[in-house]
């Protein structure tokens, strides 16, 4: 019954703050609707009784993702109103459509198949660790590095080095290749 | 990795109200170490600038912070015209919030010794419940103290910019910089324990550090000791940092801001901002006690049980508030460049290096890996191999630095010349591509 009402309550923040961040005309405060919904999403972990994933979600989207959009949206002034009646790609709505109906399928069908033996369908897919099959009782953290570092090392090597490419390339980038104007804030006594 | 101890199996009416009284104990003791702190500082600080500080408002000066909470209390709250009034008054309470959250998974008190568990019974007529000193054992605590850390610079963040006005929004990108910088090193210090300690919930921690011998008077197992001293340094380094306290209080920088990002604040919302950044001082003193240097763990002296450990955790604690408070008096201001050189290139690689260091000497010590067969030389192995790659990386990290400050100097026809002595250094670092010399 506790679960019911703490999934609802969740729920409702969680798609409360999805719908502000679509509708708010002001994008400092979407960025907020948005963090309002991490929590949700966070809240939801801790009933699902992964613990380190919901305070990993809130460190990681909630207290680095969101600062540094809203870092951009400050630094470079995005505009306050959106007009909402423009479509920019011809029949991009209709697209959308589509792809949510097809997201719904493949919920759908994660929900009525998936799992290995002993834990079919739903409660694999939304099970609490206490309700399935016990696959091993080892701690969070534990059950997360073994699968991370074994399983798929390859795949966590590939995102850590993708990660790097990217800071690499944002360096590249934004690098002012002898510009004649340029403004330097260098003191004098900083040679080390 | 352990839960607290009464919402083992089911949760009555009881247990509801054992959780309130401890959050209500929880935030009179915060407000009040809050309260203490600021008076604590400014007569320390007076102290050490050779003058009294407060000693008007009640005995030895004790009751001024409630005099200057009351002032600000009684002056007038306004809100900008150009100001984001969402943002404007969500600001303090999103800066003050993290700080009391923090103090949840904090042990005060409790007795460890000859094996206790730090946990407490209530009387029989109160349900002979068992409870922790600590408002929540949550098993993943120090995560906690890292995500509440990162949602405290939301208040600095939509403070400067909700302000509307230029030097608040200066303020507030700057210390948003310097937060995520410093929490990095942070998080990677705190890795450092997690690992030496194998559990993120801070009772947990605290009894891997309770003493073993002499008496209770063994230090060796604290992780200050255990970790080697390095995670210690930078843990504290980046906390006066992610607590914009001097030397790295350049977000308030007085003389230069006008007030930083709560420059436009007046009356109860300034008082908040004040009141949070003393509340998280207290409890990342707290945090450090109890990560580093065993928590209110310590011989019972005295026998009083759990009390004592709460004397421990005191006295510890107030150790810690005086380095900071020593920091502010003896310090100066540390300039923005070298700051963000500091966070990145500084500390984010020495605890990196030496947290795998680290996790080379547990494999070690676990036994899982040997290069001969025995644990001491295996020890010295692991650490010269650490050594001999940690200097490496350092070299090559400061020529990697070296190399793009002079490739970025050289494209502005400037030159780096070596400082030949103490007085010239400051006047003639750099040298123009024609002969007009510095400043």
């Amino acid at each position: 019954m506790v679960d019911a009402i703490v999934f609802i309550v969740s729920a409702i923040i969680i798609l409360g703050g999805a719908v502000g961040v679509i509708f708010n005309q002001n994008p400092v405060h979407a960025a907020l609707s948005l963090i309002a919904s991490f929590f949700g999403v966070a809240v939801l972990f801790i009933l699902q009784e992964v613990h380190f994933l919901a305070l990993v979600q809130v460190v990681v989207y909630g207290g680095a993702v969101v600062v540094l959009f809203l870092f951009v949206i400050m630094l470079l002034g995005v505009e306050e109103i959106e007009r909402f009646d423009d479509e920019p790609i011809p029949g991009q709505r209709a697209a959308a459509l589509i792809g949510s109906v097809l997201l719904l399928g493949v919920i759908l069908a994660g929900l009525f198949l998936s799992g290995p033996g002993g834990n079919r369908g739903a409660v694999a897919l939304t099970g609490k660790p206490s309700q399935m099959v016990p696959l091993t009782t080892d701690p969070n953290v534990v059950q997360l590095a073994n699968d991370l570092f074994t399983r798929n090392v390859f795949a966590f090597e590939a995102t850590g080095l993708l990660l790097t490419i990217a800071t690499v390339g944002a360096v590249v980038l934004v690098k002012n290749r002898g510009g004649e104007d340029l403004v330097v804030d260098e003191p004098g006594t900083s040679v080390r | 990795m352990g839960g607290h101890p009464f919402l083992a199996d089911g949760v009555d009416f009881g247990d509801v109200i054992l959780a309130v009284v401890l959050a209500l104990v929880a935030l009179v003791l915060t407000l009040v170490m809050t309260m203490l702190m600021v008076w604590f500082e400014r007569k320390v600080v007076g102290r050490l600038q050779n003058r009294i500080g407060p000693n008007v408002a009640g005995p030895f000066g004790l009751l001024q912070t409630m005099a200057d909470g009351m002032k600000l209390l009684f002056k007038e709250d306004l809100i900008p015209a150009k100001a984001d009034k969402v943002l404007f008054v969500l600001a303090p309470f999103l800066a003050v919030v993290p700080a009391f959250l923090t103090f949840t998974v904090v042990p005060i008190a409790g007795d460890f010794s000859n094996g206790g568990s730090g946990s407490s019974t209530l009387p029989g007529f109160l349900g002979s419940r068992e409870f922790l000193w600590q408002v929540a054992d949550v098993p993943i605590g120090i995560l906690f103290f890292l995500a509440m850390s990162s949602l405290a610079v939301y208040g600095i963040v939509l403070a400067g910019y909700g302000s509307g006005s230029k030097y608040p929004l200066i303020s507030s990108v700057r210390a948003t910089a310097q937060a995520i910088s410093y929490e990095a090193a942070l998080g990677l210090s705190l890795a450092a324990v997690f690992l030496v300690s194998g559990a993120l919930s801070t009772n947990q921690i605290v009894l891997n550090q309770v003493a073993e011998g002499y008496g209770g008077f063994n230090f060796t197992r604290w992780n200050v000791v255990t970790t080697g001293l390095i995670p210690f340094i930078v843990f504290l380094i980046a906390a006066t940092a992610e607590l914009n306290r001097p030397p790295f209080d350049l977000v308030e920088a007085e003389q230069e801001l006008v007030g930083g990002f709560h420059t436009e604040y007046s009356s109860f919302r300034f008082a908040l901002f004040f009141l949070a950044e003393f509340m998280n001082t207290v409890t990342m003193g707290g945090i450090i006690v109890t990560l580093f240097f065993g928590g209110p763990s310590g011989p019972q002296l005295l026998p009083l049980g759990a009390f004592m450990g709460f004397i421990w955790f005191f006295l510890k604690l107030m150790v810690f508030l005086f380095i900071f408070v020593w920091f502010r008096a003896t310090l100066p201001r540390v300039r923005y460049d070298q700051l963000m050189d500091l966070g990145w290139k500084v500390l984010i690689p020495i605890s990196l290096a030496w947290l795998l260091m680290l996790g080379g000497l547990q494999l070690v010590r676990s036994g899982d890996l040997s290069f001969v067969d025995s644990t001491s030389a295996d020890l010295v192995i692991v650490i010269a191999l650490g050594l001999a790659i940690g200097l490496l990386g350092y070299a090559m990290l400061n020529a990697a630095i070296r190399t793009s400050r002079s490739e970025r100097l050289a494209e502005e026809g400037l030159k780096l010349i070596a400082p030949k002595s103490q007085d010239s250094e400051s006047l003639a670092g750099h040298q123009t591509g024609t002969t007009q010399g510095g400043h």
